[in-house]
């Protein structure tokens, strides 16, 4: 150990290093303060502020120590008069082009200058010229500047760089002319642009939804889980009063390190939406008419009672609910004599869930990512579905892993990849000639694509990498699970998986994807994971052959479906359907009958589960809106009105107690296998749909962010074709175009897009333009308008 | 002896007298007595009343919603919620004062950057109703706008000292 480490000497205290780390490091670990703002532990070190200079033995000068490699038996002081005249001098430097314009800045009170400038600086101003004035520019809806209280530390372009993996930010001029900002004027795309707000450590990039609101000190802090992906970031909330202000990251080097998505950080916004439901709500003779709790509850466990057969009822919840409200609400259905429970509303085939057993999960730990030397995706756009999976994946591309993507569209990616891009059809084929390429033999269920698939160039260099490199994944991705053959794809994967020695790694729909199918809020599983007596039907099934009841908790329909007309339709040909629901909505307020106003995630106590399988436990921060109620409080007295037995809790951590209780360790498991053949169900020829759901139209709540709605990633309802396909159409000079399917039809903005293949018309679900159409990948036909 | 000059002095009301002395000479003297309401007691440029919000000569109001003065008032009498302007500024949206809360100890006049909230010399004013002892923005401005000329010069006057 010894020769390992080097011992230098912080103001007199004597400390322990590993040669080659910074000095700034070293002092950190050990509580030894040093002012900084260019360094930043998890971006490189650029040393450009010179506000961490130290003095150091037998050095001339001082050095900063952000950018000085401990060596042995190295005298630092920190705080020796050489070295506060020089933090000093530095502080007067930086301060000449500051304005003073603390009162009006949203960084006021929470600002590192202001810290550091208290601390390490003069208590007067010598300066009395002119200061420098930066225009501020435009860089979107979610980052306001004001450029001229820049002090180029750069945190902001080297996160660009190193972190978000764009080149948007940059500084431009020299000397006292430079500034910071996008080279031409645009918005900044990334679906973690938010952080540089936190990292600015100036008042220059603050976010624009919180602009001017509250102060730093008007704030109280809670813990917080996001509720979107199924990373389940650790946030702090910040409150003022009964309200969510703003949004923070909470480090978690195992889960989120200290980045949050823009998603994660805005979403709050939907929580003060205009159309939150605030009382319970009755539909009469077509007509919504407020009503009390008592009355609407009664009505709805009236409502559930008088269908009577099980069979006839089915409950269809959101992904991402909190483990208790989907626990109960399973528990609520299975005591009603129903086992049609799902909360798989994206996917696209079920055809494994006659022999499926195990809780599909992330297949490793999030932060086992960054180590892969190799990986495959499988239909999915991670960067725009699970950012912070996306930034994991990127580290290990950076580090050297090769990474091949299989997609029906060609990704905008920000790392070094080969990317196959095939039609919606032809990306079974793509991922079978791969699997035929590592030597997977066409026998069982998958004999047929294994044996018409044909090896490519591309196809045996994937294989090749799988089966060399050391840590190998196949990710199957969210594209992938809204696909009709989407059991081919488990399938198919996993025995490439097999064979080459790689991880399978399913990316999770919503934020408790995980912790529903633990809840047994999926029809295979009951409570704990644990494979059902008797198995109900899938989601699918549920819609196409409509049931007389439905229970709904936290989906809208149209928006939150595969197939949104499908689901609408199924809805609104129902006796009675109950919703719990946050928000109104007009697709909700067509098919259902009892509206239940259930509180949203910073309102309620619960528990998400993480594609890694932790429990995490969070608080309600602030009080549900109106008369809504948590989730699991309805639950707990619709169960008691229905005369079922253990719906006697008094705190959410009783439900969730409960279902630990029943859990096993090892349930998480990425088994698939069938022996029966499985046929194709998405046709290989003629014009293909192909749809993703836009990052920020995943749930009720994002879709009720404002500010997040203005950025590029809400989507937007139009139709994109390859510019050959459109000619072919002839719809080159078309600005709308007629989409019908299923027979339904609605008339699209038409974009021409090259990233698209030839054969497939991509359009996007969960918006409301296009939930009259069906689901994300089938038959098409497109027309001119 | 002691009881003979105690004798004399209770005999001929001598202490009464001296009393009586004091009683007669204020009785000639030039009175000080202030005829309240009618007329009114001196008040100092520093006196601490009524608060009021300014405006610049151009009309616009001062204040910029840093909520410094929320922040330090002991008796959190403050409450200030803002938002961005149409222009972009930054002001107040609400900004009350709850008098019945305030000890007028001025510290949200020191707070002030851009000397926006101050206290008055007006010390006349009460409340009728419940709920009329907390001073909104425009009341706030209002005042303001009735004293500025006697605000700004007090503020002038005490420059030099603070």
């Amino acid at each position: 150990m010894t020769d390992t480490t080097v011992t230098i000497e912080v103001n007199g205290r004597e400390l322990q290093a590993k040669p080659g780390t910074m000095l700034i490091e070293v002092t950190d670990a050990a509580g030894i303060r040093i002012p900084r703002f260019c360094y930043h532990k998890k971006l490189s070190i650029s040393a450009n502020c010179r506000m961490c200079l130290v003095e150091v033995e037998k050095v001339p000068k001082p050095l900063p120590a952000c950018a000085t490699p401990v060596t042995d038996g190295m005298k630092v002081y920190t705080r020796s008069p050489r070295a506060l005249a020089a933090q000093k001098g530095t502080m007067e430097f930086l301060l000449i082009n500051h304005p003073l314009d603390c009162p009006i800045c949203d960084q006021g009170g929470e600002c590192e200058l202001q810290d550091v400038a208290m601390g390490y600086g003069n208590d007067v101003s010598r300066y009395t010229e002119g200061k420098r004035v930066v225009a501020d520019k435009n860089i979107g809806p979610l980052i306001s500047t004001d450029m001229t209280r820049c002090i180029h530390c750069t945190r902001c372009v080297r996160f660009g760089q190193e972190i978000a993996g764009i080149r948007e930010m940059g500084a431009t001029g020299r000397g006292e002319h430079m500034t910071i900002g996008t080279y031409i004027e645009k918005s900044i795309n990334s679906e973690l642009s938010g952080n540089i707000i936190d990292l600015c450590p100036v008042g220059a990039l603050t976010s624009k939804p919180f602009r001017f609101s509250a102060r730093a000190w008007e704030l109280t802090q809670v813990e917080g889980v996001a509720p979107h992906d199924g990373v389940g970031s650790n946030i702090n909330l910040h409150l003022r009063g009964n309200k969510v202000m703003r949004v923070h990251p909470r480090d978690n080097e195992a889960i989120n390190e200290s980045w949050i998505s823009d998603r994660d950080r805005y979403s709050y916004e939907g929580l003060y939406a205009e159309d939150r439901l605030t009382a319970p709500m009755i539909k009469k003779d077509g007509e919504w008419h407020e009503a009390g709790w008592e009355m609407a509850l009664e009505m709805a466990a009236a409502g559930l009672q008088e269908i009577g057969d099980g069979d006839q009822i089915a409950a269809l919840l959101s992904p991402s609910a909190t483990l208790e409200e989907l626990y109960l609400a399973q528990k609520l259905m299975r005591g009603l004599g129903s086992n049609h429970i799902d909360s798989r509303l994206r996917q696209g085939d079920f055809r494994l869930d006659e022999t499926a057993s195990s809780v599909s999960w992330l297949g490793m730990k999030i932060s086992q990512i960054e180590n892969l030397n190799a990986a495959l995706v499988v239909g999915g756009n991670l960067r725009k579905e699970q950012p912070m999976l996306a930034h994991r994946l990127r580290k290990a591309a950076l580090a050297g892993a090769g990474l091949h993507y299989i997609n029906p569209l060609l990704l905008e990616l920000n790392h070094e990849a080969s990317q196959m891009v095939c039609t919606p059809a032809g990306l079974l084929d793509q991922l079978a000639a791969v699997a035929k390429s590592a030597g997977v033999a066409a026998k069982g269920a998958i004999e047929e694509v294994i044996k018409s698939a044909k090896i490519d160039e591309s196809s045996s260099t994937t294989a090749d990498a799988l089966k060399q490199a050391e840590s190998t994944a196949v990710i199957l991705g969210g594209l992938a699970q809204s696909h009709p053959d989407y059991a081919l794809f488990c399938l198919v994967a996993s025995v490439l998986a097999e064979a080459t020695g790689s991880t399978l790694m399913v990316i999770p729909a919503g934020a408790n994807s995980t912790g529903a199918q633990i809840a047994g809020a999926v029809p295979y599983l009951q409570a704990g994971g644990k494979p059902a007596q008797a198995k109900g039907l899938d989601v699918l099934k549920l819609l196409k052959v409509p049931r007389k009841g439905y229970l709904l908790m936290g989906v809208e329909p149209g928006l939150d479906f595969w197939s949104g007309a499908l689901s609408v339709s199924a809805l609104q040909s129902a006796d009675v359907v109950v919703a719990l629901t946050a928000y109104r909505g007009p697709e909700l307020e067509a098919c259902a009958d009892i509206l239940l106003p259930m509180a949203l995630f910073a309102e309620t106590s619960g528990t998400f589960v993480n594609a890694q399988g932790d429990w995490q436990q969070s608080r309600g921060a602030v009080r549900p809106q109106g008369e809504s109620r948590p989730g699991w409080k309805i639950l707990r007295v619709l169960g008691n009105l229905l005369d079922l037995k253990g719906f006697d809790y008094t705190d959410s951590t009783q439900v969730s107690d409960e279902l630990s209780a029943v859990c096993s360790n090892d349930v998480l498991d990425n088994r698939f296998s069938l022996s029966t053949p499985v046929e194709r169900q998405l046709k290989t020829d003629g014009l293909q749909r192909g749809g993703d759901t836009p990052l920020h139209a995943i749930d009720p709540l994002v879709r009720r962010a404002s500010a997040l709605q203005q950025t590029q990633d809400a989507g937007s309802a139009v139709i994109r074709l390859h510019p050959a396909e459109a000619q072919r159409l002839g719809l080159a000079s078309e600005e709308l175009a007629l989409v019908k399917q299923n027979g339904y039809q609605v008339n699209l903005p038409l974009e021409l897009d090259e990233s698209i293949p030839e054969g497939c018309a991509w359009i996007s679900t969960g918006l409301v333009a296009t939930a009259t159409l069906g689901q994300p990948f089938g038959e098409v036909t497109v027309e001119k308008a | 002896m002691k009881v003979l000059s105690n004798y004399f002095k209770s005999l001929f009301l001598l202490e009464l007298f001296r009393g009586l002395s004091v009683t007669g000479r204020y009785l000639f003297k030039k009175k000080f007595t202030v005829m309240y309401p009618e007329e009114k007691a001196p008040v100092s440029p520093r006196f601490r009343g009524l608060h009021a919000l300014r405006r610049y000569p151009n009309g616009e109001e001062r204040c910029i919603a840093c909520k410094l003065c929320e922040a330090t008032c002991p008796a959190l009498a403050i409450t200030i919620e803002a938002e961005p302007r149409e222009d972009g500024s930054r002001r107040t949206t609400r900004y009350d004062i709850d008098l019945f809360k305030c000890i007028y100890c001025g510290y949200c006049e020191e707070a002030c950057p851009v000397d926006a909230i101050v206290e008055t010399r007006v010390y006349e004013y009460h409340f009728e109703q419940r709920g009329d002892n907390v001073m909104t923005k425009q009341d706030l401005l209002a005042v303001g706008d009735k004293h500025e000329k006697q605000i700004a010069a007090d503020i002038e006057a005490q420059a030099k000292y603070r």
